[in-house]
């Protein structure tokens, strides 16, 4: 190549974007962008509604924009093959939206806090400083948060739709970065708050590192980041390469971390606590759903070729995920922190379906549901139940703030029963209990794993969901068998934004236990990943 | 059998209903209407269970009914009622997530042969042999193991009878733990008949050890509702022991003790409720001499009691009699130490009975008696299960032909006929 040939202008055609099947991608960037210019030039009074009004039409119409395309069945590879549009993006997509709808009402709820939102008044200032009283009195509030949340939600539904590896890395980096900022936003122990988001982001850019180092480590076996072309790298090539399994482990690494699997799991119990609670809820399914279905891709699509080599690895993981999940949940006085460590212990299941690696051309029969289908159930059940349980977390409170110790919810059963009914139904749901979605949930993603070969992993699952009942039928001995301890816990009165969600989420508990047939098919018809 | 066991629950939860009317006199959690309602939603989920054809919806139904039973144990009764609520769902988590992952077992090999099916029948065709059988077997036994008390895995029952209301105890013993018995049969014996028989021997031996040690416990209780509950324990070891003798009359006595049981245990648990309400203490030593002060009560206690121990002219008797006579043309040895068991039942049921209602009567015993014996809603309790077991006594033929099926079904499916009986001295 002379110096000649570099000068020429290189004819690149302009890429082929298909703008309907990317719409809501785009609607949902739009709306965020939209927000910033919100939150720059509207009036401080009408702010708050105007960000409110402008995330739910952006969510709404990315819900229709989605509904049309996946009913007109248009799935295919697009943006020159990184971004797929096929049926697990298009399922994750709905769940994240509406998982994001419910987010941005417990964002609104004001109510509970006494007319202030759960975010504090100043970001910047140093907490407990005459900057930030002045603030206070001053009723500032964040109403970025509404903006952030969008951000976030695009980079994790292009993150779920990533087709290759750079495609993935940036918008690993677009979620997780509002996140970072959301979490360090709580009203109450701020210090608290700003050591967790300090921690999620120092450990966050470690992992961040790890995938880009496995991704340039994959680019150097395949040539190229694109799943499709590492799979036919690896039939070409064969699997033993030094390069492809170094890679495969850093990139895993990087989306366990995302998940929050153990080892990589250190964060979530900070984090989780630290965060506002609706943050924490956010984080706890939406951050979730499309990590694990960033994961599937990469590992189902990409390295499905040398699932030999990865499947024992990732049994591994889920066992010591389970383990720490559920038995250090168990000595968890803090709710929060409690079900922190629950959801370490439902990623551990998620990573027993996951193993199990049942698709069609893999195994599968017609009239079964396959692994991908079985996990896209879980995380909708879960976070159904999971969303609902954070919504009533915010109503317990003392001293103006919320109270998370485990001793505050003593005798809320019997105070309120509507409240105590509706949070143990939830916990039932995380314990599998059946007529709840968590068990139709738990009881697909099983039964995949047993048929992928891996029975004894279902086992030690089964093991591990006894020690969590154990922990959650704890909560619901505590909230009806205990009379209240402490005088100063009050249970406020939520608005009807917190209690839709509530009710949305034990409404879809329920629906889904007794009759899951309807999302199964769904979810069923939509695991087919595009090669 | 799933008549049989329908017409258990359906009989005994209104009677339980007719005794613990006056439960909003208890300092219970909730009021009356609550304890009612969990009490009918129970039933609900009993008779899905007993009549699921589904193996599913055995499971969704199986593991539903402990949800109300939780809250009925936890919110009336003892002041430690909690932690024997918490005690008693443990136990049946445990057991129910070990029968999940029999259930997905099933599933997942069923999906192997054909198209996927959770119908009972479709399953008991999968014929499953071999290491993975026995495996789905050990499953299932140890979930329905644990409902029905057997030791070592039994210590939820007393504590749980201790704290909870007689009619929680009544219908916990009387319908629940039968599920375990039941199940046994619809689903360790029926599916897996060759694991059944491999495993004959341990089970067996399992049997006798709760006759065994649930008598002596009894015999050495001091609290009457543990000992009731310990008394269930023992007859729930003769129970598998019928089972698995694999003799039509040790099996057809078994399900008619089913019926029998419940019958009996709930004309004790119910009318030992009404005692120890009137004593304020079910500790035995609190008592003695109570049947001056109450002929009536003493009286059904004594009944009651000669259910429990089988004398002839209870519907326990006969079932009692066919287990061991079934047995006993299988395994001579066995029947012959079961019927130990019957002795220490006479045993633990006079002496409970001499040391609360015969001799003198203390101050405190005349303080609380005189003058208050059953009540007339009390008595009505009392009269339909004295006549069920009187009448099933001396009338069992309809009840037997009702099981009699089920009992054909199941030993043409384990493939076992009775042995023929051998008449020493003949060529």
């Amino acid at each position: 190549m002379t110096a000649l040939d570099i000068l020429v202008p290189l004819d690149i055609a302009a890429p082929q974007l298909e703008y309907r099947l990317l719409a809501p991608l785009i609607i949902v960037l739009a709306g965020a962008c939209l927000g910033v210019i919100v939150e720059a030039l509207t009036k401080r009074g009408p702010r708050h509604s105007a960000q409110v009004v402008l995330t739910g039409i952006t969510l709404v119409a990315a819900v229709a924009s989605l509904a049309r395309n996946w009913h007109i069945g248009s799935f295919t590879i697009g943006s020159l093959g990184s971004v797929a549009l096929d049926g697990p993006a298009y399922f994750t997509w709905a769940a994240l939206l509406v998982f994001g709808l419910m987010t941005v009402m417990l964002f609104a709820e004001r109510r509970v806090t006494a007319g202030h939102s759960t975010f504090t008044a100043m970001g910047s200032a140093v907490p407990g400083s005459p900057l930030e009283r002045e603030a206070e009195a001053a009723r500032s509030e964040h109403t970025e948060v509404y903006p952030l949340l969008l951000f976030s939600l695009f980079g994790m539904m292009l993150f779920a739709a990533a087709n290759d590896l750079l495609t993935m890395f940036v918008a690993l980096e677009i979620f997780s970065l509002p996140l970072y900022l959301l979490t360090g936003l709580a009203r109450r122990r701020r210090l608290l708050s700003q050591e967790a988001a300090l921690k999620y982001f120092l450990l966050g850019a470690l992992s961040s590192a790890m995938f880009l180092y496995g991704t340039a480590l994959l680019y150097g076996y395949a040539g190229s980041f694109t799943l499709r072309s590492i799979d036919a790298a690896i039939a070409e090539n064969g699997g033993s390469d030094k390069l492809l399994l170094a890679g495969m482990a850093l990139v895993f690494i990087g989306l366990l971390f995302k998940i929050g699997a153990v080892p990589f799991h250190s964060w979530t119990p900070d984090v989780y606590t630290g965060a506002p609670t609706p943050v924490t809820g956010f984080m706890s399914i939406c951050t979730k759903f499309a990590a694990v279905l960033a994961f599937m891709r990469v590992a189902y699509v990409g390295l499905g070729a040398v699932r030999w080599d990865w499947q024992p690895l990732v049994a591994a993981i889920a066992v010591l995920t389970m383990a720490v999940g559920a038995i250090i949940g168990l000595t968890q006085t803090d709710v929060k922190r409690m079900l922190a460590y629950s959801s370490i212990a439902h990623a551990g299941f998620l990573l027993v379906a996951i193993t199990g690696a049942v698709a069609a051309g893999n195994g599968l029969r017609t009239g079964q549901i396959s692994s991908t289908g079985a996990v896209l159930f879980y995380l909708s059940a879960y976070g159904l139940s999971t969303l609902g349980a954070f919504g009533l977390l915010s109503m317990i409170r003392k001293a103006g703030g919320e109270s998370t110790a485990l001793s505050s919810w003593a005798g809320v059963g019997r105070s309120h029963p509507m409240i105590g009914a509706l949070m143990t139904f939830f916990l039932l749901s995380f314990a599998g209990i059946p007529l709840t979605a968590g068990f139709v949930g738990k009881l697909v993603a099983f039964t995949t794993a047993w048929r992928g070969g891996y029975a004894w992993l279902v086992a030690l699952a089964i093991l591990f969901s006894l020690v969590t009942a154990f922990f959650y039928i704890r909560f619901v001995v505590v909230m009806f068998f205990r009379e209240a301890q402490d005088p100063d816990v009050e249970v406020a009165s939520a608005s009807w934004v917190t209690w839709l969600v509530v009710i949305v989420g034990a409404l879809g508990t329920l629906v889904f236990g007794v009759w899951p047939q309807p999302l199964l098919d769904l979810a069923q018809q939509a695991s087919n990943f595009l090669r | 059998m799933a008549k049989a066991m329908v017409l258990l629950t359906v009989v005994l939860v209104p009677i339980v209903l007719l005794a613990e009317w006056d439960i909003d006199e208890d300092e219970g959690r909730w009021g009356g209407h609550a304890y009612f309602a969990l009490a009918l939603i129970l039933e609900a989920f009993s008779l899905l269970v007993f009549m699921a054809d589904d193996a599913l919806l055995f499971y969704l139904v199986f593991e539903a009914t402990l949800i109300p039973t939780y809250f009925m144990i936890g919110g009336w009764g003892g002041a430690r009622r909690g932690q024997a609520a918490l005690k008693f769902l443990l136990y049946s988590l445990a057991g129910g997530l070990v029968m999940l992952l029999g259930i997905i077992g099933l599933g997942a090999n069923s999906a192997a042969g054909a198209t996927p099916s959770f119908l009972m029948n479709d399953l008991a065709a999968l014929h499953l042999d071999g290491s993975i059988g026995r495996w789905l077997w050990l499953a299932f036994f140890i979930a329905f193991a644990i409902k029905a008390p057997m030791v070592p895995l039994h210590t939820w029952l007393p504590d749980t009878a201790e704290q909870a209301t007689p009619g929680t105890s009544t219908l916990l013993v009387g319908v629940l733990d039968k599920i375990g018995t039941f199940g046994m049969i619809r689903f360790c014996l029926q599916m897996f008949p060759e694991a059944s028989k491999w495993a004959t021997p341990v089970v067996l031996v399992l049997a006798l050890v709760s006759i065994f040690y649930g008598a002596l416990m009894a015999l050495g209780e001091r609290h009457l509702l543990r000992l009731i509950s310990y008394t269930s324990i023992s007859h729930f070891g003769f129970m598998v022991l019928g089972i698995f003798a694999f003799t039509t009359p040790s099996m057809n006595g078994t399900l008619f003790y089913m019926l029998n049981h419940g019958f009996s245990t709930a004309a004790l648990f119910l009318v030992v409720g009404f005692i120890i309400k009137r004593r304020g203490s079910a500790d035995i030593a609190s008592m003695g001499g109570v049947q001056k002060y109450a002929p009536v009560a003493a009286g059904l206690f004594l009944t009651a009691g000669m259910s429990t121990l089988s004398l002839p002219g209870t519907g326990s008797f006969i079932s009692e009699f066919m287990v061991m006579s079934g047995t006993w043309q299988r395994h001579h040895w066995l029947a012959g130490i079961s019927a130990l068991g019957t002795v220490l039942a006479a045993l633990y049921v006079l002496l409970a009975y001499q040391r609360t209602m015969t001799g003198p009567a203390a101050a405190e015993v005349e303080a609380h008696f005189a003058d208050n014996d059953l009540t007339g809603r009390e008595k009505l309790v009392m009269v339909p299960l004295i006549a069920l077991i009187l009448g099933l006594g001396f009338l069992p033929k309809p009840m037997l032909q009702v099981t009699e099926n089920t009992v054909k079904d199941t030993m043409s499916v384990i493939g076992m006929t009775d042995p023929a009986p051998v008449v020493k001295g003949e060529k």
